[in-house]
């Protein structure tokens, strides 16, 4: 079966690092930290009070006018998720529903999403006058909860929070009538999105397709649970710049995040014949398992996730040591490390002594559904710009985590690079991205 | 090379029972799985019934249950489908070195699988110790401190939606390409769909594909109540679910998972599967209209049934059967009815269409691997499920939607229809196996 070539012609990102993935980028150059005590809520109570949280922003800049009321429907998830959307269609240069000027450069049936969502938490302060009124001798009431609580509950609130809501909107906002879904595999899904978005387009069933994860982590349910999964750090909270340090000696653990990450991906002649500036392209992906019993780490071997790097090599037809960079998943919690460094040695052997590891979640945090996807951005802008931004936090290596990770920014030509996660729970996934050339 | 894609195995967990068999059964013989709610003390809520499943054991179903009984209601019921699966199709589950000859790394798990319930003790009484009502804000201390009492790692864990996928990783060693997806309630044929395509492009050999799902919890009620989603019939609840009738009122909650595996027909002939029925069309398309309603003209549900039978290669006469999604909300029927017409044009009232939630209820992200597998049902026994409860049909309503009981036919090639919130629209086309 031939498969059409897919490529990357436009990226879009909001993070803590800025409202758009030149921020994103300029940040990730700059090495600068952008993670501080949490202000979203008061985590005075919680073991972790650091998060990367997404700078202020202005929801209606980012909506056609004719959508705007529907910013009422929209949780944080959406809102991110909506302006990662808009920044990447404007910076591929495609006309959509959404541009003010001129015909859309694409047909809506020849369009598709693939987009990862995270578990969305409702905003508490929202229902909480609502379960108030369903008190009985200050416990919760379920009898009064169903004649006077859900009553006074917003009717649509059901619709804030559904996972798929993420793509539909941006689906309504940019008039992507192709196949649309909607990938909840934890803290891969960023990754798998956009491994579906790919196949979407190389199997030909769309010409365009957006990929990438948003997630709102910052909401205190979501994060306390990883609190309680002793995932995120607790012994660096008056250390914000130096707190997630994935396989630094001094790693202890995770800082979690919020972002929404978008890349837009076409088929590649369709990209040449609109003329779009070509980024990078993708030529392998894949996914496998880990079986963690407590569904929670990584395997000691790091075998589920060199399972999927391996498939992903596979099918990009390379030589593991043509490989330049590496987005690790990089969560600088210890064990998860060790394990990820494992399955790197496993497959790259000596080769990985010349392969740049750049970790960037010590800088931007780890924003969950986003993150597969703000790691496939970095990596296709390292690509398109041979640079790598300096991985400032790093001092030493922690015991079995000695990989080539560089504390100065370097510039380097890169032909090949590899983004790899997983989740909690067990999905892992590979991206293998190439250096596209005029001559080819 | 593009290879066929066949099914060589199936289990299910519904309202109608823990096999495939009862299921049926269940279809054959009018019988509901609509009931008062048990599951929560429901009975001031608008809606005080729904389609659970009842009397399940996971012990049943697998050698190590502990692990699994960890899981949300969800993943106990798809461990269990998978169980029942997997072992109709000859893969050795639950064995550190298996029997059979599958390479793990190329069998790989695709579900539509949906959230567990949150933990309503913490969640409810931790917001009453943090609200302060007079100032409108949250004493996040307080709230920190009583759901941290009220909570563990564990029941957090579980309600991730990932947790099925995980659970049926470890159950039957998978190591290929895994994925989850949530598109509301289209989700598992989406799941199937896209699993599909993945077998048929030479990704895996072996797709596990299905869905899980549980609502029937607080909030889940209070969601599609909010929304008026749901029947109020709380007087009749087994008359409730009524698709395409004048007086359906919304659709009955249900929960449930179910299973298919997914095979190039190259590897099901090698290990000598017993081949069930074969899928040879996908259509998957978005409304991009409004997140509340479905669009007016049925245009993307219409887009996805084009384009799975164009993907399957097959014309309207071509198809015995329908198994539409038939929710039994005004919006849904009348939506869907439009989208079978537009592409059926006058051939439409010779192809029965019938809802297999009329007598299921609506197991939202499993409801399409759950009607999937009614289709393969009516392949091998050539007799159509039934819509019940139409006994007062919708005059604007005029397909042949099987009413009342079902009906012998032979069935060849079918299609399973799948629409959810959000403009999702999934279309599968199956058919009877031959050489």
């Amino acid at each position: 079966m031939t498969e059409r070539r897919v490529v990357i012609t436009g990226t879009g990102a909001v993070t803590p690092l800025g409202l758009t993935s030149r921020d994103l980028w300029e940040g990730l150059l700059e090495g600068h930290c952008e993670i501080r005590q949490i202000r979203a809520f008061d985590p005075a109570e919680f073991p972790c009070k650091l998060a990367g949280e997404v700078p202020e922003y202005k929801m209606r800049d980012y909506l056609p006018k004719s959508y705007r009321k529907a910013g009422k429907l929209m949780s944080r998830d959406i809102e991110l998720s909506v302006i990662a959307a808009d920044d990447a269609v404007k910076n591929s240069g495609l006309v959509t529903k959404a541009s003010e000027a001129g015909d859309a450069t694409v047909k809506p049936e020849r369009t598709a999403i693939s987009y990862g969502a995270g578990l969305i938490s409702c905003e508490l302060p929202e229902i909480a006058p609502c379960v108030k009124i369903s008190e009985t001798d200050n416990q919760f009431d379920i009898h009064k909860w169903g004649t006077n609580g859900m009553q006074t509950l917003t009717p649509l609130w059901l619709l804030k929070y559904l996972p798929n809501m993420l793509p539909c909107h941006i689906g309504i906002i940019h008039d992507i009538q192709g196949p649309s879904n909607t990938i909840t595999c934890g803290e891969a899904a960023g990754h798998i999105a956009i491994a579906e978005a790919f196949e979407m387009v190389a199997r030909g069933n769309a010409d365009v397709a957006f990929g990438g994860g948003g997630e709102a982590k910052v909401n205190p349910l979501v994060m306390l649970r990883q609190c309680l999964l002793k995932r995120s750090t607790e012994t660096a909270n008056d250390t914000p710049d130096r707190s997630c340090m994935p396989f630094d000696k001094s790693a202890s653990g995770c800082v979690f995040g919020e972002a929404g990450g978008m890349v837009i991906l076409e088929e590649l002649e369709f990209a040449k014949s609109r003329k779009a500036t070509i980024l990078a392209e993708i030529i392998g992906t894949a996914s496998s398992n880990n079986h963690s019993p407590d569904l929670v780490r990584l395997e000691k071997d790091g075998k589920g996730l060199q399972i999927a790097i391996e498939a992903a090599l596979k099918e990009s037809g390379i030589e593991p040591d043509k490989i330049d960079l590496i987005i690790p998943a990089g969560t600088g919690i210890p064990e998860d490390d060790r394990a990820e460094a494992a399955a790197l040695k496993n497959i790259f052997g000596n080769a990985l002594a010349n392969i740049s590891v750049w970790p960037i979640k010590a800088i931007v945090s780890h924003t969950g559904a986003a993150a597969g996807a703000i790691d496939v951005i970095a990596a296709t802008l390292a690509v398109a710009n041979s640079k790598i931004g300096p991985a400032s936090y790093f001092s030493a290596p922690a015991d079995g985590c000695e990989l080539n990770i560089q504390n100065k920014a370097i510039s380097k030509e890169i032909r090949y690079a590899l983004c790899c996660g997983y989740s909690f729970g067990g999905q892992t996934a590979a991206i293998v991205i190439k250096k596209y050339g005029d001559t080819e | 090379m593009k290879h066929r894609v066949v099914i060589t195995g199936m289990g299910i967990v519904c309202p109608l029972g823990h096999s495939v068999n009862d299921m049926w059964n269940g279809l054959m013989t009018g019988q509901s799985g609509a009931a008062p709610t048990t599951l929560f003390d429901a009975s001031t809520f608008p809606t005080t019934f729904g389609a659970e499943v009842k009397d399940f054991d996971l012990a049943r179903f697998v050698k190590n249950p502990t692990i699994h009984n960890q899981g949300n209601r969800g993943t106990r019921f798809v461990v269990a489908a998978c169980a029942q699966a997997c072992k109709q199709s000859g893969i050795d589950i639950e064995t550190d070195t298996p029997s059979d000859t599958i390479d793990r790394t190329r069998m790989g798990i695709y579900l539509g699988a949906g959230e567990g319930a949150v933990n309503s003790d913490a969640f409810f009484n931790a917001i009453l110790a943090g609200w302060d009502d007079q100032h409108s804000n949250m004493d996040w201390a307080a709230w920190t401190k009583a759901f941290v009492s009220k909570t563990s790692a564990a029941a957090e864990l579980r309600q991730e939606p990932n947790m099925p996928v995980s659970h049926l990783g470890i159950l039957t060693g998978a190591r290929g390409i895994s994925r989850s997806c949530l598109t509301a309630c289209a989700a598992s044929t989406q799941a199937v769909g896209e699993a599909t395509l993945l077998v048929r492009r030479g990704k895996a050999d072996i797709m596990i594909a299905g869905g899980a799902h549980s609502m029937i919890h607080p909030l889940g009620v209070t969601g599609f109540n909010r929304l008026t989603a749901l029947s109020t019939r709380n007087d009749n609840p087994t008359t409730a679910s009524r698709p395409f009738s004048a007086t359906r009122d919304g659709f009955v909650l249900g929960e449930g998972a179910a299973i298919v595996i997914l095979e190039t027909l190259q590897s099901a002939q090698k290990r000598g599967a017993k081949i069930l029925a074969e899928i040879t069309g996908f259509g998957s398309s978005n409304d991009a209209f409004r997140v509340t309603d479905m669009h007016e003209d049925a245009r993307g549900a219409g887009q996805a049934l084009r384009a799975a039978l164009k993907d399957a290669n097959v014309g309207i006469t071509d198809i015995d059967y329908i198994s539409t999604h038939g929710t039994s909300t005004a919006e849904n029927d009348s939506i869907e009815t439009k989208a079978i017409k537009n592409v059926f044009g006058d051939h439409a009232k010779n192809v029965p269409a019938s809802s297999a939630k009329s007598q299921l209820g609506h197991l939202i992200g499993a409801a399409g691997c759950a009607e999937l597998i009614t289709c393969i049902k009516a392949i091998e026994e050539n007799i159509l499920p039934m819509t019940m409860n139409l006994n007062d049909p919708d005059p604007a309503l005029d397909l042949d939607y099987v009413p009342n009981k079902p009906r012998p036919k032979e069935v060849n090639v079918a299609i399973n229809e799948s629409f959810g919130f959000g403009g999702q629209n999934n279309v599968l086309v199956i058919r009877r196996f031959t050489e």
